[in-house]
C-alpha cells in the first residue's frame, strides 16, 4: 500500500467518523495553531544576527477532543530551528503536551500535563508564555474538589517541563501541593447572602523533592517546603488583599556575589493589595516584599527561565509603547528587593467643559523598588545562613523608579488620541540589560492618534521620543497604520537613536508589516530591521538580538 | 505531493467547519471581581446572545476595542439584549489592576479573571483580543481575533443577525 492510499483510506475513515459524530454526538475536536517563521539576512550595521541555518520557524499546534465530562488533548511543537532569540533550549519537533481530564460538579482530575497557579503564585505557578518560550507545565497528577458550595480544595504530584528536545523533557525534580480556598459569603450562603463584606481565605503547602547536587562542599536539603496564606477582603467599593509564603532554606549558587551563594535562610514573600474604585474613579496601592523567593525545583543552576515553580510578580506597570517597553523593562530582582506601586485613575465626566463631549480619561502610575536592608551573619563558614531581614526594611538603594501619565481623550466620532509621560529612574544592574553600570535616568513622550475616515478606512499615527544621556542616549520612533475593510491592514515604522554617541551607531530601524484577519485567522508578514532589545510577559524578560530579515506568522484557531 | 496538497486542504477545512462554531462553552470556573466562582458555561442571557471577549489590562488593542463598544453598549443592551462577558487574561502582576482599570473607564460589562488561563485554553485562544459571539442558545456562531478601529459595527451587525 503506497502512502496515498493510506492517506486516503485514513480520510474516509476520517470523514465517516464525521459525519457519525454529528447524529450520535462521538464529541468535539477543536483547538489551534501558530507558525511563525523567519528568514535572516546579513546586517553587519545593526550587529544583526545570521545563524547559519539561516532560517527560523517555531510552531505549535493544540488539538482538544471533549465529550460531555470527558476531555483530552496534545500540543504537538516544532523549533525548526528555534527563532533567534528564544532559548535554544527548544529544539527539534515533536510532542510538547499531552493530558486527560474528567470532570463533573465537584472533582475534577487531569492526568498527564497541566498548569496551576496557588493563590498568586508566589508559591506555585506552572504556566506558560509561548512567545517569551516559557514552559513550566507539571505532568502527573492533579485533583481539584468542591465539597461544599464555597470550599474549593487542590491537590497535585508531578515533574516539570524542563527543555524541548524532539519532545516534552521534564525535570528531575518532583512537586507536591495542596490548595485550600474557602469563600465565606459561598458557605455560609444564609448569613452572608446580601453582606457588603465579602471575605474569601486561603492557604498553601508545596514541596519539592529533588537530589541533584553539584556541590562536593555542601549537603543540601533534599526536601523542601513552603508554605502560607492568603485573604481577600471587599466592603462595598473598598478590597483588600495580601498573601505570606515562607520557603524554607533551599540553597542556590549564586556565581555573581557569594554572599547568596548557597546560603541556608528560609525565604520570604509578602503582596498586599488595597484599593477603592467606584465608576469614574480608582486608587490603588499595592506593597511588595521578596527575598530569597527563587524557588525551582533543582538545586543547580538553570536558564532564568526554567524550573520555576514560584512566580514573584513584578510592581510595575506593563507598558506598551515601544520605547517605554523593551529598552529599560524592569523585572523582579530574585534575590530581594521591596517595591511599592499606586494607580489613581480619574475620568473626567462627559459634556463637561474640561471632559468633553465624550469624557477624558487621566491615569497615574507610581511604581518603585529598592534593595532590603540586610544584616550579613559573616557566618559562611558555619550555618550559612547569610544575612537577615525585616519585612518591609529597605536601603536608599534604588533599582528602579516609574512615574507615568496618560490622558486619553475622544474629540469625536472620527478621532480619538491619546499622550503619555515616563519618567524612569532604572538600575540596570537589576535586571539582564547591562553594558555599563550605572543609573539611567530617561524620559519618554508619546503621542497616539486614531483617525476613522469612515466605516471601512482607519489610520493611527503614533510619535514617540525618549532623551537619556546614559547608555544608547536619544531615540525617536514613528508608525502610520493604516488598516481597511476590516481585514487588512498596513504598517509603517521607524526607530531612529539620533542620540548615540558613537556616530556610526545612529542608525534608523525602518520595518514594514502587513496583515490580513479573517474571524479567528490572522497572517502577517513583516519585513525590515528589528532593534535589539527585552521582551517582556508579566515581568519575566527575554533578550532578543538585533536582527534583519523577513517574518512571517499565522494564528488560527478552529 | 499535488495529491498530499489537496488532501491536507480537505482535512483542514472539514476540521474549521467542525471547529468551534457550533459549540457550547466549556465548564470551566473563575472568579469574578468580588471573589465569586462563576461557572461560565452555566451564564445564562435569558435566551439573548453572549458576547464573550478576552481581553487584558496590557493589550492596548483590547482596551481599545472594549471603550469602543462600551459607548455604544447601552444602545446595543437596550435593542438586542446582549450582555458582554470580559474576560482578563492578566496574571498576578496585572490582575489588581483590572478593577481600577474597569471602573476607571466605567464599563458596564461583565468581568471575569482568568489568570491561570484555564478558559483561555479550553477555548482556543492564541492571542489578546479575541471576540467570541454565542446566540441565544449558548451555542458559538462566530468569532474574532485582534481589533482594527471599526471592528465593534462589524460584531454588531452580527448581533442583530441572531
Amino acid at each position: 500500500m503506497n502512502f496515498t492510499k493510506i492517506l486516503s483510506l485514513s480520510l474516509s475513515l476520517f470523514f465517516s467518523v464525521m459525519s457519525f459524530s454529528q447524529e450520535t454526538d462521538l464529541g468535539a475536536v477543536s483547538g489551534n495553531f501558530q507558525i511563525i517563521s523567519q528568514y535572516y539576512n546579513s546586517d553587519t550595521l545593526i550587529n544583526a544576527i545570521l545563524p547559519d541555518h539561516k532560517m527560523g520557524l517555531n510552531s505549535f499546534a493544540n488539538v482538544n477532543y471533549n465529550k460531555g465530562n470527558f476531555s483530552a488533548g496534545i500540543r504537538y511543537e516544532s523549533y525548526l530551528n528555534p527563532i533567534e532569540g528564544y532559548p535554544t533550549s527548544f529544539n527539534g519537533t515533536g510532542l510538547g503536551y499531552r493530558y486527560a481530564n474528567w470532570k463533573n460538579k465537584s472533582l475534577d482530575v487531569t492526568i498527564g500535563n497541566f498548569y496551576e497557579q496557588y493563590g498568586s503564585g508566589l508559591i506555585l505557578r506552572a504556566y506558560e508564555e509561548r512567545n517569551l518560550g516559557i514552559d513550566n507545565a507539571l505532568d502527573g497528577v492533579k485533583i481539584k474538589y468542591t465539597p461544599y458550595q464555597g470550599v474549593y480544595l487542590k491537590a497535585f504530584a508531578g515533574k516539570q517541563r524542563y527543555i524541548f528536545q524532539d519532545g516534552l523533557t521534564n525535570g528531575t525534580g518532583i512537586i507536591r501541593g495542596f490548595d485550600g480556598e474557602i469563600n465565606l459569603n459561598e458557605l455560609l450562603d444564609s448569613v452572608f447572602s446580601n453582606s457588603k463584606l465579602r471575605i474569601t481565605i486561603g492557604g498553601s503547602f508545596v514541596s519539592k523533592f529533588n537530589e541533584d547536587n553539584l556541590t562536593p562542599n555542601f549537603v543540601l536539603p533534599k526536601n523542601v517546603g513552603s508554605y502560607g496564606g492568603r485573604i481577600g477582603l471587599r466592603y462595598g467599593k473598598l478590597r483588600f488583599s495580601g498573601e505570606y509564603i515562607v520557603k524554607e532554606n533551599d540553597p542556590y549558587p549564586d556565581s555573581q556575589d557569594d554572599r547568596f551563594n548557597y546560603i541556608y535562610k528560609n525565604g520570604e514573600g509578602i503582596l498586599l493589595n488595597l484599593g477603592y474604585s467606584t465608576k469614574g474613579f480608582a486608587i490603588d496601592f499595592s506593597a511588595k516584599h521578596n527575598d530569597n523567593m527563587l524557588w525551582r525545583s533543582t538545586n543547580v543552576a538553570v536558564g532564568p527561565t526554567d524550573l520555576l515553580v514560584g512566580f514573584v510578580p513584578t510592581l510595575t506597570k506593563q507598558h506598551t509603547y515601544s520605547l517605554a517597553s523593551t529598552l529599560y523593562p524592569y523585572a523582579t530582582n530574585a534575590r530581594g528587593e521591596i517595591a511599592f506601586q499606586s494607580d489613581v485613575i480619574y475620568r473626567i465626566p462627559k459634556k463637561t467643559k474640561i471632559g468633553g463631549k465624550y469624557g477624558t480619561v487621566i491615569s497615574l502610575n507610581y511604581a518603585t523598588a529598592f534593595a532590603p536592608k540586610r544584616e550579613y551573619l559573616n557566618d559562611m563558614t558555619t550555618t550559612r545562613k547569610g544575612y537577615k531581614t525585616i519585612p518591609f526594611s529597605f536601603t536608599d538603594s534604588l533599582f528602579l523608579q516609574d512615574f507615568n501619565v496618560e490622558i486619553k481623550r475622544k474629540f469625536n466620532k472620527k478621532l480619538k488620541a491619546s499622550v503619555n509621560y515616563f519618567n524612569f529612574v532604572f538600575d540596570d544592574r537589576a535586571i539582564l540589560v547591562a553594558k555599563v553600570h550605572e543609573l539611567i535616568y530617561a524620559q519618554i513622550f508619546v503621542l497616539d492618534i486614531t483617525q476613522k475616515i469612515d466605516k471601512k478606512h482607519s489610520i493611527r499615527y503614533e510619535a514617540q521620543h525618549l532623551s537619556t544621556k546614559q547608555d544608547q542616549g536619544n531615540w525617536a520612533f514613528g508608525q502610520i497604520e493604516y488598516t481597511f475593510g476590516s481585514h487588512w491592514s498596513f504598517a509603517i515604522l521607524d526607530q531612529f537613536n539620533y542620540g548615540n554617541k558613537q556616530e556610526t551607531l545612529r542608525l534608523h530601524y525602518l520595518l514594514g508589516n502587513i496583515g490580513y484577519v479573517s474571524g479567528p485567522h490572522r497572517f502577517s508578514f513583516q519585513y525590515g530591521r528589528q532593534r535589539a532589545g527585552i521582551f517582556c510577559v508579566g515581568g519575566v524578560c527575554r533578550a532578543v538580538p538585533a536582527s534583519n530579515g523577513l517574518t512571517f506568522t499565522v494564528t488560527s484557531s478552529f | 505531493m499535488k495529491k498530499l496538497l489537496t488532501f491536507s486542504i480537505a482535512l483542514l477545512s472539514s476540521l474549521m467547519m467542525m471547529a468551534q462554531t457550533g459549540k457550547s462553552l466549556p465548564s470551566i470556573k473563575l472568579k469574578d471581581l468580588s471573589g465569586k466562582m462563576v461557572d461560565i458555561s452555566q451564564f445564562k442571557n435569558d435566551g439573548k446572545p453572549i458576547i464573550i471577549n478576552f481581553w487584558a489590562t496590557w493589550c492596548k488593542p483590547c482596551k481599545a476595542e472594549l471603550n469602543a463598544i462600551a459607548e455604544e453598549y447601552e444602545d446595543w443592551q437596550d435593542e438586542t439584549g446582549v450582555t458582554l462577558i470580559a474576560v482578563s487574561i492578566d496574571d498576578a502582576r496585572s490582575t489588581g489592576r483590572v478593577e481600577p482599570y474597569v471602573n476607571g473607564q466605567g464599563w458596564e460589562y461583565e468581568i471575569l479573571l482568568d489568570p491561570n488561563g484555564d478558559l483561555k485554553r479550553a477555548m482556543n485562544v492564541n492571542n489578546v483580543p479575541h471576540t467570541f459571539l454565542l446566540d441565544g442558545n449558548g451555542k458559538i456562531v462566530w468569532q474574532h481575533n485582534n481589533y482594527a478601529a471599526g471592528d465593534e459595527e462589524e460584531l454588531y451587525k452580527k448581533v442583530e443577525a441572531l
